[in-house]
């Protein structure tokens, strides 16, 4: 949550947009020049990033149903934990969606993709 | 040795603790002389709350007297502003030219409340909630009564409302966020909260966006929010957060970030200064509660009386509320995180929820409501960081049951229960009324348990010990049941079950259901929500506001996700029917969209394959301006009636299928269901519309329409029962909106027609709309609840309805905020 100051000026850190931007229980897409991003927020009011590629068939995660901590991809429903990106259950240890750093800033969303 | 000078800014919470805790260890190292800016003595700031609801005088809550400082400060200069720290000279200077030189300096300036940029915020009867003066002007303009806002729905605003409503006026919060005290609580201890808000007069309003406070002569006179709302008042507190008071700190040209930035010893970039609470900023942390800041006063006043190590490595928070008879408890990593896990407990009829959180064995955070008498040992548990895999079984059900049964056999336990002890405490069993049933009835089942004790009967979650108390009792002749199958792994209830409750309790939203029903998970799983979601839609019609987050992405999107992330995108076309205008405007779309399939779907409409997300209101407004609207191709809900020629062209047609069948669509769309339901009219027992293998099908004939339900052709295939036959189209009209109906109203979410049947059974189908009475009754239920479904969600989307679903994100390249 608090990473040191000169992360969060650094100029690796991208603006993607507010938190408000962000349905809470909900998610939205970043298209970037290294593929889309999902960005999460729970219902516990907190932010994840994931690559939207779910590590099955590449389902683009951000059009899950967030529930917990995870999102239940839209392809074929497997369950993918957003703070790891690995799939939870049964289809556990099949994979990973790469983890996005993220920061929170004065209500803006960060993220470091370069 | 003359004594050292030690100048403290600040008289409050934080300034006086430190002199508290360094005269304590050296009183004679310093000659002490604090500045305050308010002009009174320093009093406990957080008892402000219970001063301003009239529950606690001012006098009550004085910290140090003017005895106090007589005894052990060389000089207080109250209501005189520090304005400037020379750093080089080692002096401050005060308001009015007063210098006074140090050779230590405390900075202890607190916080000041945010003020939001609203037009009208400057309007007489707008204020924060900080100090003895804001409470002075809150309790003023109480006495006039009438209506309060507050803007801000975090601790600081809720007691104020609360005050403010003990005072005798009515006050209504906003809050920007869906959830009350999000930094605190998650989304279920935050329902119980509004719930008990409300009881105490306390309205919230939640996801609300101000925009403009308005005024009269000068004075407030009410918000205005961004959806249009005007709520009126005749005060508005603006409890929205606060910002660390750092003027004096940045203008002398000391370090800072959001505070005042200090290393562990509370030191500040200059080496003689140092900085506690609200206005220091440690470790990239500004704390906003006095726990933390008794403990920098702590390390402050080791380093500055002589041990230079110690130091202050942070703190985790806990929160209490202070309103009466609202208990809630939060502390550290309330919502979990990475690698965590939940223990959630949850009692319907206390109104109590308690959430434990653990990670790597150990206890991360807590959020407890209605019954927080064990928020304290999960916290020392959690600062101590006590591996807890021991107590695991018990933890949530708090102290006292942990430690009685520590490390003992759960069944040992049970069958040292004395025979008084209650086990259901719903009903009021008692052990040995439970076991004397057992053996004296020759009880061996749950359900002869519930029926002859009533133990278990109730909520239920007493089932675990009664199961025990059987096992012990029968020995290995008892086997657990089966109860109904659980809605999922969030609950141990069924459908019906739920359905039930929702409606007898009058259940209208997902976290009422979740909080009644005791659900095990904080927010359900994606099995759990799109069926609640669906159960409340079909109870409450016109009433319940669908929860988007809670529906598949279909659903959501309104249109069927493919394979590469596209979407596909299927008009209605009434019963299979269509014109020249339809098509040609389908065909522009799809030049124009660059759509790259076209096809002829088995429900006898076309389906434009691999759209853009981002393009689908663009295609649906074209669409919409063609007449055409979403097929539904996506919804549990009324997909396709396919037809066939019928009487008007074909030579064996007894009836208008087409017509039938057309009629039928235009009547049923829109309407939300457990699972799809297909239809199929045909014109004659030939049934060149496949209506025997549908959900619901007729087959026409001379004398009339012959119904049959339980059709499927996908994963089973099945063909329909036959329901009943009527003479007139419009009994069949009658007839299958009254199935529809029932389904909808006692079917399991995902359940098809013909699974429903093989569970209730064609008979008791048939009694129920056979009865001309309960016919015309689901009928009208039905028709009315379609008075709030057939709004062509395309159209609503075009005209800009969660525009966000369909944008993504888009970056932003300049630099972070800094
Ligand atoms: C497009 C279509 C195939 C086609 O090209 O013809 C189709 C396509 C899909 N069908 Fe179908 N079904 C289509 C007619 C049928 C039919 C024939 C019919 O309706 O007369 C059946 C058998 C009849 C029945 O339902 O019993 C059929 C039985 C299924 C099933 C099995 C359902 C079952 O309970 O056994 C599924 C899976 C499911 O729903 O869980 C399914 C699921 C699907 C899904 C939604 C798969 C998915 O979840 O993504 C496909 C969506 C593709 C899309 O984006 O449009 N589709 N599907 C047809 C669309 C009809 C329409 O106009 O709305
Ligand atoms: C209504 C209310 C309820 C609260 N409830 C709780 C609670 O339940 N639990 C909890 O942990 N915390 C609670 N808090 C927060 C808690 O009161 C603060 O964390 C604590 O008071 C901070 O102490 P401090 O000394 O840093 O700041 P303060 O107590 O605000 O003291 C700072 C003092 O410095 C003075 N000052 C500022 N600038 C200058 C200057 N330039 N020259 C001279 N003097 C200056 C200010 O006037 C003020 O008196 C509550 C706060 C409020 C307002
Ligand atoms: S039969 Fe239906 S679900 Fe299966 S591939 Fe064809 S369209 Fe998809
Ligand atoms: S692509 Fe995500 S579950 Fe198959």
């Amino acid at each position: 949550m608090n990473a040191p100051v000169k992360d969060l000026v650094s100029p690796t850190w991208t603006d993607v947009g507010a938190v408000s931007d962000i349905p809470v229980r909900g998610a939205r897409r970043a298209p970037t020049a290294r593929g889309a991003i999902a960005i999460f927020r729970t219902g516990d009011g907190r932010l994840f990033a994931l690559k939207d590629a779910c590590p099955h068939k590449g389902g683009p995660l951000s059009q899950g149903i967030v529930h917990g901590h995870a999102v239940a991809c839209p392809l074929h429903n497997w369950s993918i934990d957003l703070a790891t990106g690995e799939p939870l259950g049964a289809d556990r240890g099949k994979g990973c969606a790469a983890v996005v750093p993220l920061q929170v800033r004065e209500g803006r969303i960060l993220v470091g993709i370069g | 040795m003359p004594k050292e000078r030690l100048v403290v800014v600040g008289n409050g919470m934080a300034g006086c603790r430190a002199v508290e805790e360094i005269i304590k260890r050296d009183p004679d190292r310093y000659a002490v002389t604090i500045f305050g800016a308010e002009p009174r003595v320093n009093y406990d700031r957080i008892m402000l709350s219970p001063v301003l609801a009239g529950e606690k005088t001012f006098e009550q809550i004085v910290i140090n007297d003017a005895a106090w400082y007589d005894r052990n400060v060389a000089a207080l200069h109250t209501g005189r502003k520090v304005a400037r720290i020379d750093l080089a000279a080692k002096r401050v200077e005060a308001e009015g030219g007063l210098k006074v030189p140090y050779d230590k300096l405390i900075l202890a300036t607190g916080s000041d409340p945010i003020r939001l940029p609203l037009p009208g915020a400057d309007l007489e009867g707008v204020v924060t909630f900080r100090d003895l003066d804001d409470v002075g002007a809150m309790v003023a303009a109480a006495e006039k009564g009438g209506r309060a806002v507050v803007i801000g729905g975090g601790l600081l605003g809720l007691e104020a409302a609360y005050g403010l409503v003990r005072r005798g006026m009515d006050a209504t919060v906003v809050h920007l966020m869906d959830i009350l005290m999000e930094r605190q609580l998650d989304e279920s201890a935050s329902y119980l909260l509004r719930g008990a808000l409300a009881e105490r007069g306390v309205e919230t309003v939640m996801g609300a966006q101000s925009e403009a406070i308005l005024g009269e002569d000068g004075s407030v006179a009410g918000l205005k929010l961004k959806d249009g709302r005007v709520l009126p008042c005749a005060i508005l507190v603006m409890a929205v957060g606060i910002k660390p008071a750092v003027e004096v700190a940045k203008a002398s040209g000391l370090a800072c970030q959001r505070g005042v930035v200090v290393d562990d010893q509370m030191r500040t970039s200059d080496p003689s200064v140092f900085a506690i609470g609200e206005c220091a900023e440690h470790r990239g942390i500004a704390y906003g509660l006095v726990a933390p800041i008794w403990e920098m006063c702590r390390t402050l006043a080791e380093v500055l009386t002589g041990d230079p190590e110690a130091a202050y490595e942070g703190s985790t928070l806990q929160t209490r509320l202070k309103v009466s008879g609202v208990d809630v408890f939060s502390a550290g990593k309330f919502a979990g995180g990475p690698g965590c896990e939940d223990l959630v407990f949850r009692d319907a009829g206390r109104g109590v929820y308690k959430r434990v959180v653990i990670e790597a064995g150990k206890v991360a955070g807590a959020v407890l409501f209605g019954d927080i008498v064990d928020g304290g040992w999960y916290y020392d548990l959690m600062r101590r960081g006590e591996d807890i895999a021991e107590l695991r079984d018990t933890l949530v059900f708090g102290q006292q049951i942990t430690e009685a049964l520590r490390g003992a056999d759960p069944r040992s336990a049970v069958a040292a229960m004395p025979d008084q002890q209650e086990v259901c405490g719903c009903n009021g069993v008692c052990k040995g009324e439970i076991t004397a049933a057992i053996a004296g009835q020759g009880l061996a089942t749950l359900e002869a348990v519930r029926a002859v004790t009533k133990a278990s009967a109730s909520c239920g979650s007493c089932t675990p010990l009664v199961e025990q108390l059987l096992q012990l009792t029968l020995g290995d002749g008892f086997q657990v049941q089966t109860g109904p199958k659980p809605v999922c792994a969030c609950t141990g209830k069924g459908h019906d079950e739920v359905r039930r409750r929702i409606l007898a309790e009058g259940l209208k939203s997902i976290p009422a259901v979740m909080q009644a029903l005791e659900w095990a998970t904080p927010d359900g799983c994606s099995a759990c929500r799109p069926a609640l979601n669906y159960y409340l839609l079909c109870a409450w019609p016109g009433d319940y506001r669908d929860d988007k987050q809670s529906r598949f992405i279909n659903e959501r999107a309104h249109a069927n996700i493919q394979k590469d992330g596209t979407f596909s995108v299927v008009p209605r076309m009434w019963g299979g029917v269509t014109s020249a205008a339809e098509l040609r405007a389908i065909a522009d779309i799809v030049d124009k969209f660059a759509v790259p399939t076209v096809k002829v779907t088995g429900g006898q409409r076309i389906d434009l394959l691999g759209v853009r997300k981002e393009d689908l209101p663009a295609v649906w407004s074209d669409l919409n301006a063609a007449g055409m609207v979403s097929g539904h191709a996506y919804a549990k809900g009324l997909r396709t009636v396919k037809t066939c020629v019928g009487s008007d062209w074909c030579r064996f047609g007894t009836q208008d299928s087409t017509g039938l069948g057309v009629r039928l669509e235009k009547f049923m769309w829109g309407s939300w269901t457990p699972a799809k339901v297909k239809l199929g009219v045909s014109g004659c027992p030939r049934n060149c519309a496949e209506a025997t293998c549908k959900d619901i099908g007729v087959v026409c004939v001379e004398s009339g329409y012959e119904i049959g339900i339980g059709g499927a052709a996908g994963l089973n295939v099945r063909a329909t029962e036959l329901l009943t036959k009527v003479a007139t189209e419009q009994e069949a009209i009658w007839t299958i909106c009254a199935v529809t109906q029932l389904y909808r109203e006692t079917g399991w979410y995902l359940e098809r027609i013909h699974k429903w049947l093989g569970r209730v059974g064609i008979e008791t189908v048939r009694a129920r709309v056979e009865d001309p009475e309960d016919r015309r009754a689901l009928y009208d239920r039905f028709a009315y609840s379609q008075r709030f479904a057939q709004i062509d969600p395309w159209a609503e989307r075009v005209a800009g309805r969660h525009a966000e679903e369909f944008t993504p994100l888009t970056r932003r390249l300049e630099k972070a905020p800094a």
